[in-house]
């Protein structure tokens, strides 16, 4: 692979390129669903191919092709120059590029029980065994259980003489309970929505997961849904499980923080951000409760790795410290933009056929000091929401709007009665500075959400969030008319 | 480019292979390349060439995928051992009956050559209009220029045979001053319809338009939605259309269908065949696409199958509206909206106090059943006062019921616009409806 990588490099820099870097890629996923008793979908997808990025006359070029092959590289190198030219064309400004030391190295993410080695007899055991469970409660209409697992092998390659393997493993799944009653439908999940949870590890952390225990609780919560009375509309007092208030960072958070964003490279798509520059270091933009990292370092983070797509080192950067907004994410490119000498290692690509862009790590709310228990009993009066059902928020990631599949009211320092259809809304930093309460590690959990879009071509991430249950105040919920 | 001797080749290969009962086989194959710019600067460049093939092969009720973008004989032979193994693994699925038979299938025009050939100079060029546009009245533009080739082939061993293929030009930009934004976009099968400084001008004239804003109070609104916002509200019907979201009770459709669900003054109809859409001969099935009334003057007319659902009910067939997701159903991928008589001008005219919406961002799904979805307006929010637009107002967040929102339709548009969506694309005019709720405002 070095031969073909180096005949790809030196290709683009005698076509004139400042600078390339090639990522050869070889992935496979598995994907496992079964849906009321049935296997309903089994797949097995592998891909492989690579992707060269130059910069040539001072803007960026990139090509890939699914041919690894001597030739192709060759082709596909000057493709990428030229495409570099043509982008110059309407450049008045020139690509500078932070430095980053050469590296030789390898990195394999930590797996006990290599997924793609589990009999596939076992997996479609254990997913009918957790589906067959939830069909036991009467009401339910709809049962389901899903696995999914990836692996990706990367080569990245550079101009400044990195040679870079990694080998990334992820596992992950979940089970979902629908009840349908006239004009309504309620959905509970386990252990968390849109396909449950996900981390680079093994199948071991699927086993862990004991999916068949948690299959009478979500089934008996989604057709209780079905009779619960409505969210109240009002202002009040909310403490958000830890899932849904990873999703919560996630919006509110990890995409604010993405450099590229703040300097308009995103702003006709996934749009910008109100983190603007001057607020670096200045802005409060929660409470004294509330600091948050960004932490590619973790063992077993679903946004964790050993090297970024720029061959620049995962590490751990503060990014709210006691409500002080004080990093973003950022690139080669984007870290000299605001006066940094050096990028902290953001930059990943969905795949050999995309180019890098800024992508979040692991961005974690860190633990406080409370137990959930103290929380409830703490509060006279609000809601507890638990697992996301809908997510949305403005293009500058400030008014946001979250639903929850379920939710308790809190009364006089207990739990009361559940409600449906739970939605809450918001204005990013002042809510992060209603945050007055955030329970310890003991309920902290590193969530891993594989469907994170950003880009076009459309990109899609997987990150991590680690979030323990927190407490906000004054949040308008019961949204709309119902 | 793979062509269509080459590609059926692949296919009827890939097939004599299989030790199944029955055998699918699709390959895709996609040529695109993307210019994306950003503070008037072309800061993305990117071309891609893949191709790939998806195998399913059936043993008795048991079913196995297996997918690869290997495609030399060894990569062929080993992406349908491996589905073969999967399905031996695999357990019966009792509702799976057979694959489709074949159809006579129709022809559509869908291929440009000038599309397909369009070099990274032009694609520059054509951003770099709108970019202009942008720089000469001192704001900046974002935004991307990209054209695509695809072909689509599938084969099973029923005798299905199909092969398309087809070209995309897409050019959409926001401009941005320091207080505001506009948005304007095109897309065509032909690269030499896109108009960069057309999108520009429009682009611009809506920032222009929106350097001072206001915060006015949430409520209920009556709203102008042009095309692209409309787009954004139907994109969310299209699931609530699959037979087995339909039969399983999670559609807002569910046990309406001969009711009616909107206004008199809405119909919507799928037709793949189309030019005036992103026409396509036949669905993931191979199965012929054809016209198929949704809502017909406000009353739930048709839900869609593919050949696994319609087999489980006695006298369905498919509709060609597979998506290659049996589990989830089918759903319509090339949707109209009727248009009326109306201009946008007109519709302004008429509003003694409301919201024009350019766009809508982030919309998503908080109910499917009530078919409540919430959102933010973006890129150009105006309040209309006694028939004029009198000043851009801060982006808001609308909740409401796509259901009670297109029962309240008073003008619709005349001329309607092809936009592009999550499986295909929709020709949808603008709409002026009377009463809409916005349940929050943002600061921009």
């Amino acid at each position: 692979m070095r031969d073909l990588t180096k005949l790809a490099l030196e290709t683009a820099k005698a076509q004139g390129a400042a600078y390339a870097d090639i990522r050869v890629i070889r992935d496979k996923g598995e994907r496992i669903g079964v849906k009321n008793g049935t296997v309903e979908a089994l797949s097995s997808d592998e891909s492989v191919g690579f992707g060269v990025r130059v910069l040539a006359d001072g803007a960026w070029g990139f090509a890939s092709s699914s041919q690894v092959t001597a030739g192709e590289m060759a082709r596909i190198a000057a493709d990428a120059v030229r495409i570099a030219r043509a982008s110059a064309l309407v450049n008045d400004a020139r690509v500078e590029l932070a430095p980053v030391e050469s590296i030789e190295a390898r990195f394999r993410s930590k797996v006990k029980v290599d997924p793609f080695q589990v009999r596939l007899e076992d997996k479609i055991s254990l997913l009918l065994e957790a589906d067959r469970l939830v069909r036991q409660t009467e009401g339910i209409r709809i049962s389901s259980s899903s696995m999914k697992f990836w692996q990706e092998d990367q080569v990245f390659a550079s101009t400044e003489g990195s040679y870079i393997e990694q080998r990334i493993v992820e596992s992950g799944g979940g089970i979902e309970a629908v009840a349908v009653g006239p004009g309504e439908m309620q959905r509970r999940s386990y252990p968390n929505s849109f396909g449950g949870d996900h981390a680079s590890r093994g199948y071991e952390y699927v086993e862990a997961m004991n999916l068949p225990d948690h299959a009478e609780e979500v089934a008996r919560e989604a057709v209780g849904l079905l009779q619960a009375k409505q969210c109240p509309a009002k202002e009040t007092t909310i403490i958000i499980e830890g899932s849904q208030l990873g999703l919560q960072v996630h919006e509110s958070c990890g995409h604010p923080i993405e450099l590229d964003r703040v300097f308009g490279m995103e702003a006709a798509y996934a749009g910008t951000s109100f983190l603007t520059p001057e607020k670096q270091g200045v802005l409060q933009y929660g409470s004294k409760e509330v600091n948050i990292t960004a932490d590619a370092t973790i063992e077993g983070g679903l946004g964790s790795f050993g090297y970024d797509d720029e061959g620049v080192p995962g590490q751990r950067v503060p990014i709210i410290q006691e409500g002080r907004f004080v990093n973003y994410l950022t690139s080669r490119e984007t870290a000299p933009l605001i006066g940094e000498e050096r990028s902290n290692g953001t930059m990943r690509a969905d795949g050999w056929n995309r180019l890098p862009i800024i992508r979040m790590t692991n961005i974690n709310l860190e633990p406080g000091d409370w137990t959930l228990e103290e929380m409830i009993k703490d509060t006279k009066e609000g809601l507890y929401l638990v697992t996301n059902k809908s997510w949305s928020i403005d293009d500058k990631r400030l008014n946001f709007q979250f639903g929850t599949e379920i939710g308790w009211e809190i009364v006089d320092g207990s739990l009361g009665e559940m409600v449906k259809n739970p939605t809450y809304t918001g204005i990013t930093p002042e809510f992060w500075n209603s945050c007055d309460a955030v329970a310890n590690r003991d309920y902290w959990h590193l969530w891993g959400l594989p469907n994170c879009g950003k880009g076009e071509p459309g990109q899609v991430a997987h990150v991590g969030h680690g979030a323990a249950p927190s407490r906000f105040r004054n949040v308008k919920v019961g949204v709309g008319q119902w | 480019m793979v062509g269509r001797e080459r590609a059926l080749e692949l296919l009827e290969k890939a097939l004599q292979l299989s030790p199944g009962d029955q055998t699918e086989i699709i390959l895709n194959a996609g040529r695109s390349y993307l210019t994306r710019f950003a503070e008037n600067q072309v800061h993305q460049n990117v071309g891609e060439s893949n191709t790939s093939l998806r195998v399913k092969v059936i043993k008795g009720k048991k079913i196995g995928t297996a997918a690869t973008n290997a495609l030399d004989d060894e990569g062929i032979a080993a992406v349908v051992k491996r589905a073969a193994e999967i399905a031996d693994l695999q357990r019966d699925n009792p509702r799976f009956v057979s694959l489709p038979e074949p159809e006579p299938l129709p022809t559509v025009d869908a291929f440009s050559e000038a599309t397909a050939a369009t070099t990274p100079e032009e694609r520059a060029q054509v951003a770099g209009q709108a970019i202009s546009q942008a720089r000469e009245n001192g704001l900046r533009a974002a935004g991307s220029c990209s054209t695509q080739v695809m072909e689509l082939a599938i084969a099973n061993s029923l005798g299905v045979r199909a092969y398309n293929t087809s070209t995309n030009a897409s050019l959409s930009t926001v401009v941005m001053s320091d207080s505001s934004a506009g948005y304007a976009a095109q897309t065509s099968r032909e690269f030499a319809d896109l108009d960069g400084a057309e999108v520009g001008r429009i682009a611009v004239r809506k920032a222009l338009d929106s350097l001072e804003s206001r915060a006015i109070e949430p409520g209920e609104y009556e709203v102008i939605l042009e095309p692209a916002a409309v787009m954004n509200m139907i994109s969310f019907l299209a699931m609530g259309f699959s037979a087995v979201a339909y039969n399983e009770g999670r559609s807002f459709l569910s046990g309406k269908l001969g009711q009616q669900i909107v206004g008199e003054n809405i119909t919507i109809w799928d037709d793949g065949l189309d030019p005036r859409g992103h026409a396509v001969p036949f669905d993931l099935e191979g199965i012929p696409k054809r016209r198929l009334m949704l809502v017909e003057k406000g009353v739930a007319k048709s839900i869609c199958y593919d050949s696994f659902a319609a087999h489980l009910e006695p006298g369905k067939r498919s509709t060609g509206h597979s998506v290659g997701m049996p589990q989830f159903g089918a759903i319509p991928t090339n949707i109209f909206i009727e248009p009326g008589l109306a201009t946008v001008e007109e519709m302004i005219a008429s509003t003694r106090r409301g919201i024009l919406v350019t766009r809508f961002h982030y919309v998503n799904t908080v109910h499917p059943v009530k078919a409540i979805i919430t959102g933010m307006t973006r890129d150009g929010t105006f309040l209309v006062e006694d028939g004029r637009i009198v000043g851009a107002i801060k982006n808001m967040r609308f909740t409401e019921s796509v259901l009670r929102a297109l029962s309240h339709v008073e003008l619709i548009g005349s001329e309607p616009k092809l936009i592009g969506g999550y499986f295909g694309g929709a020709s949808v005019p603008a709409m002026k409806i009377s009463k809409f709720t916005f349940t929050g405002v943002t600061e921009h």
